[in-house]
């Protein structure tokens, strides 16, 4: 139970094309998010599988029945939301409770999951009190619950953790990974984030202007994206993209992630002068300006001590360095 | 109020200038209330004076009370009122819904043709309605009042009511319809609360007109039976003889219900359940 079959859908808002024919398939218990730019198509193709937008052609398969005419409640789908999306005259309990009490479950069984559901995410306390009673953490772990007593086929995550501060968005990302290892359910989740992508995902699907980039896990495209965007969009900082003309390569473009550069104040490949240094603890971020390479990233582990002004010489890792094609492509 | 936002000199020109505006809207009411309150010869003696004991007289009062059918009049204003208002909303909402929720072809179309009555005085189709109603047979009727109504409210309600309900995060409906609500619970349930303080915003403008209205009950429904209030009035404006005492009387009458409407409508204004629904 639980594997999804997309089959190249398309989608259009009028003469404007937002997916333009997308392939995928989702094993059962899978963790996939999609990631992508703005407007990529990304909370598009969720609507689409969740059947709140129809597509304009194509199919989608839940289980191996297709459900492409299925209305959202018949799908066997749970959906949490960005803006939390709760009732505001129900309490907590009626919440998680309204779609099996519209599904016709005896009052019972509803408990009996609202019970369970509660437990996992450490809302007991809160069962009596309304929407408005709740901290925005609080409104999420809720929303989650209300997918959870569903018991769905499939998990659909809309951007969950984007209403959520910083040290919420970790403890919640935190909570979502362990409830997919407890539920082995299949989930889908849509961000822009790539962190939260790397660290959920078992397949990520990069999605740009309405196509699939690239499928594959988080290593897997960290360590051989198909192609520019896709080596653009994973990793953080993100990776220097170099003109191969200026370095006397055959290649369009050279890419090396800032991670894979070592500097040295005496020698190396590209002399370049210190624009900025971003001290983090961990690890430190200088933004040189080469001669020959343009301005660049640098990540250096640990403390590293530059003044603006100073002169440093980059050198890439000849091992991790990408070469890219006229078209985008890497070349291999 | 904070000190740096205010002056001393700024807070007490806004006063003045919200003072003198109350003052200029409130002088006609009072009047009209304070003279209902004197004897005849006190009205005319001096207008402005506040009722002494010499000229005060209940005089008015147990005219128009006196006159019977007053009840009956209010009890018509009322009925038309508040049937018109629910017809309003109700239909005003749905079509605002449908408007701002669902992509079909000419929905822009369709919500310009809605809002073009705000546009076009309904008094100009007068005579057609007159004819209207007399072969449907609904003249001296109330339910030609209402329908006339309904129809008089709905653009504004229309228009401003699609502009609340564009707001209603889509989200949430779409949370109803994972959870299997037909739209119509989606509309009742999830919806309607949430554009609760802007369906009191159109109520109070629809409800005033109506409630004032001579015009129609003068043309449409001028029988004993379906009177209303403002047409009631008129009893005591004669051409040669008005009598000044139970007009106002009528008149400061006539206030009272619309204004307790009003208290009831501007309390949903200020609630503020929205709070919680998203973010």
């Amino acid at each position: 139970m639980g594997s999804l079959n997309i089959e190249n859908v398309k989608k259009a808002f009028g003469p404007v094309e937002v997916l333009k024919g997308i392939n995928l398939e989702v094993t059962d218990g899978e963790f996939v998010v999609f990631v992508g730019p703005s407007g990529c198509g990304k909370s598009t193709l969720l609507r689409v599988i969740a059947g709140l937008e129809d597509s304009t052609s194509g199919r989608v398969v839940i289980d191996g029945a297709d459900v492409s005419a299925t209305p959202p409640a018949k799908r066997g789908i749970a959906m949490v939301f960005q803006t939390y999306a709760l009732y505001p005259h129900l309490t907590v309990k009626n919440n998680m409770g309204l779609g099996l009490k519209q599904a016709g479950t005896p009052a019972a069984e509803i408990d009996r999951r609202i019970g369970i559901a509660s437990s996992m995410l450490s809302l007991e306390p809160y069962l009596a009190r309304r929407p408005a009673e709740l901290s925005g953490g609080q409104r999420q772990r809720v929303a989650i619950g209300r997918a959870v007593v569903r018991e769905p086929k499939l998990f659909l995550f809309d951007e969950p953790l984007s209403n959520l501060d910083a040290a919420l968005r970790v403890n919640t990302r935190l909570e979502i990974a362990q409830l997919h290892r407890r539920l082995k359910a299949t989930m889908i989740y849509v961000t822009h984030d790539q962190v939260e992508a790397m660290t959920l995902a078992d397949k990520i699907v990069v999605l740009n202007a309405g196509k699939i980039e690239q499928i594959g896990g988080p290593m897997e495209l960290y360590n051989s994206p198909a192609n520019e965007f896709v080596a653009g969009f994973i990793g953080s900082p993100k990776m220097n993209f170099v003109d191969g003309a200026r370095l006397g390569e055959t290649a369009k473009t050279i890419g090396v992630r800032p991670e894979h550069l070592t500097v040295d104040a005496k020698s190396g490949a590209w002399k370049g002068t210190v624009v900025h240094a971003e001290h983090l603890g961990a690890d430190t971020n200088l933004y040189l300006d080469c001669e020959k390479a343009g301005l660049i990233t640098v990540r250096i582990f640990g403390v590293y001590n530059a003044e603006p002004g100073a002169t440093l010489y980059a050198t890439p890792d000849p091992a991790r360095t990408y070469r890219f094609g006229a078209d985008g492509k890497v070349l291999k | 109020m904070s000190t740096a936002t205010s002056s001393l000199p700024r807070t007490i020109g806004a006063h003045a200038v919200l003072l003198t505006y109350t003052v200029i809207a409130l002088f006609p009411v009072i009047i009209v209330i304070m003279n209902s309150f004197k004897s005849r010869a006190g009205i005319f003696g001096a207008p402005l004076a506040p009722p002494t004991p010499k000229t005060f007289d209940l005089i008015g009062y147990t005219t128009v009370i006196g006159q019977g059918d007053f009840i009956h009049y209010f009890q018509n204003s009322l009925v038309v009122t508040v049937a018109s208002l629910f017809f309003v909303l109700l239909f005003g909402a749905m079509a605002a819904f449908a408007l701002s929720e669902y992509r079909f072809r000419g929905n822009s179309l369709m919500g310009l043709y809605l809002a073009l009555g705000i546009m076009i005085p309904i008094r100009l189709a007068t005579v057609a309605i007159l004819q209207l109603m007399v072969t449907s047979g609904l003249v001296n009727t109330l339910t030609a009042l209402i329908l006339v109504y309904t129809a008089q409210g709905l653009p504004l309600a229309v228009f401003i009511l699609s502009e609340f309900m564009k707001q209603v995060s889509d989200d949430l409906k779409n949370a109803g319809r994972i959870d299997g609500l037909s739209e119509y619970t989606i509309f009742f349930r999830l919806v309607l609360p949430l554009v609760r303080p802007s369906m009191a915003t159109v109520a109070v403008f629809t409800m005033i007109p109506i409630w004032n209205d001579l015009w129609f009950p003068l043309i449409l429904a001028p029988s004993e039976e379906t009177k209303t209030v403002t047409l009631g009035a008129q009893l005591f404006l004669g051409q040669f003889v008005t009598n000044w005492n139970a007009i106002l009387a009528a008149l400061s009458l006539a206030i009272m219900p619309v204004l307790i409407l009003y208290v009831i409508f501007s309390r949903q204004l200020i609630r503020g359940i929205t709070s919680g629904a998203v973010k």
